[in-house]
């Protein structure tokens, strides 16, 4: 592989990673989405690259999915969900910016030091460290965050992740790809039916009243 | 002869950066006014502005001590050494083997420890507040200067500006997302270190947030002209270390002939002027923030540098 793709790859998923920690740090809820987007629609590109270096035309189905419905349909029902839930101006306050950056770095160096003891080349080996804490990152933002909205990012992004790997290395067949791609789908319908009942019940979507919520007779009644 | 050639070669650049700093605050200030849709004062009005403040009355509080005399020419000196090492239009001058980044990182530390003592020296609490508002501001921007300082040296092997600017005009690096990673740390630490919006506004007196101008409220006179001219310095020494890393082209390298040299110097000055351009197209697109949001920028900074060392470890192997 020339060092002008390797350059490009690198760019790619080095970019994903840094989007990844910019939705840590967005507090509004549409800019995370934005930020989701733009995750989306740099992931369709690092695997139509793929595609075009491995010369595996199924990829490009892949980044067709990872373009149209991650990068354009999700972030625009989210939006949509966002501002009839009129949450389009609410900013989150559990971010505690510093520590849950520091966090994100952690796990960072934790991924890339797991990788880097892999005999795998460098490019696989650069690929995987990147995905790994692209998923990560998710898991903490689904973790740190208390509105549901911004749960479903996080659990979006870590799928971006596992493309991510599964591109990076070769052979994922489009079977997986695509069932995972429905299953993503699936998934974000019925998180966007358990916000909404969520809202019903409790005016609100941050999850922390769950927390305190114990049977019809509890506190909320 | 080779001797002087050097000599001059290194004192062009050291009254280089002196003389367009003014030039190059006015050329912030009225592209900030036309963003704003204000006409703004003539792009020469700093000179006249520091021109005046020199034969002003000099006003000192009874209770002043001589730190509070000698701290604005200490900056100013500080500042201006910081300013005359780093590369502008040729690398390897005759003192670029102690162009340094942390010796750079240093001569800073130093003028800012120099200001922060003059605005307690008086002992009013506006001074106070801002001295103790810079150091907040240094002990957040630093850790993040230094960790760019490592990406650097992970990219290029060595600290020397000179040797730095000269490896990345002469052989191509590639695209990398460290070096981009510490570009946009370098810009946040530069805006917090120049007190520009969003960290602190260099415009006005009058606001309860502001940093720098509330440690230098009580200097008047050429005390005044003193700490105006080394903002001006500083901030062109900032866009100076910008280009010089991230931008090195046109610089001259090995050739040393005229043509080159020239090629070298209207390349800076472009390059200046660019940045000065684009620096208050930004600040106009930005809000100011809350002073306890400042961890949070540079802290942003912070991580984008330390993710920058990550990456040159993934890519490199440890």
């Amino acid at each position: 592989m020339g060092t002008l793709a390797f350059d490009i790859v690198h760019f790619l998923s080095g970019g994903m990673l840094v989007l990844s920690l910019l939705l840590l740090y967005q507090a509004r809820i549409p800019a995370v989405v934005n930020v989701f987007a733009m995750q989306a629609i740099v992931l369709a590109l690092s695997v139509a690259w793929q595609a075009y270096l491995q010369n595996a035309p199924h990829l490009i189905v892949t980044a067709a999915i990872a373009l149209v419905v991650k990068g354009l349909v999700i972030p625009f029902a989210l939006h949509r969900i966002v501002r009839r839930l009129e949450i389009h101006r609410e900013i989150e306050t559990v971010i505690g910016g510093g520590p849950t950056m520091l966090t994100g770095l952690a796990l960072v160096a934790l991924a890339i030091l797991l990788v880097q003891p892999s005999e795998a080349g460098i490019v696989t080996r650069e690929d995987l460290a990147f995905a790994l804490a692209v998923i990560l990152l998710g898991l903490l933002m689904m973790i740190t965050r208390r509105n549901a909205v911004t749960q479903v990012i996080g659990f979006m992004s870590i799928e971006n992740g596992l493309v991510l790997a599964a591109t990076g290395a070769k052979g994922m067949p489009l079977v997986v790809e695509i069932s995972v791609a429905f299953s993503i789908l699936i998934a974000f319908t019925v998180f966007g039916v358990f916000v909404f009942r969520i809202r019903e019940r409790f005016d609100t979507v941050d999850v922390t009243v769950v927390d305190r919520f114990r049977g019809e007779r509890g506190e909320h009644q | 002869m080779a001797l002087i050639l050097e000599f001059a070669g290194q004192a062009v650049q050291t009254v280089l950066v002196v003389a367009i700093a003014p030039l190059i605050l006015g050329i912030t200030r009225k592209v900030k006014a036309r963003v704003l849709r204000r006409i703004g004062p003539p792009v020469l009005q700093t000179y006249f502005d520091i021109w005046k403040l020199m034969h002003k009355e000099m006003v000192l509080a009874h209770n002043a001590s001589w730190i509070y005399r000698v701290a604005p020419y200490l900056v100013f000196a500080v500042t201006w050494v910081a300013a005359a090492l780093v590369p502008t239009y040729c690398t390897d001058l005759l003192f670029s083997w102690s162009a340094d980044l942390i010796v750079i990182v240093a001569l800073m530390g130093t003028a800012r420890f120099a200001l922060a003592l003059a605005g307690m020296d008086v002992g009013t609490a506006f001074g106070g507040i801002g001295s103790s508002r810079e150091m907040m501001i240094a002990s957040l921007a630093e850790p993040a200067m230094l960790l760019i300082v490592f990406t650097l040296a992970l990219v290029a092997g060595t600290t020397q500006l000179s040797a730095i600017a000269a490896l990345f005009t002469n052989t191509p690096v590639g695209l990398r997302v460290s070096l981009g990673l510490a570009l946009l740390a370098l810009i946040c630490v530069a805006i917090a270190e120049n007190a520009r919006i969003p960290i602190d506004n260099p415009a006005t007196h009058l606001e309860l947030t502001m940093v720098h101008e509330a440690m230098v409220l009580e200097y008047s006179g050429r005390h005044l002209a003193m700490i105006e001219a080394a903002a001006a310095v500083k901030l062109v020494l900032y866009f100076s270390l910008i280009a010089c890393l991230f931008v090195p082209f046109g610089m001259a390298t090995e050739e040393r002939s005229l043509s080159a040299l020239a090629v070298g110097l209207l390349a800076y000055l472009a390059k200046m002027t660019v940045l000065a351009a684009l620096l208050p197209i930004g600040e106009a697109s930005v809000a100011k923030m809350r002073v306890f949001r400042y961890p949070i920028f540079l802290g942003s900074a912070f991580a984008a540098a330390a993710l920058a060392v990550f990456l040159l470890f993934v890519s490199r192997g440890f």
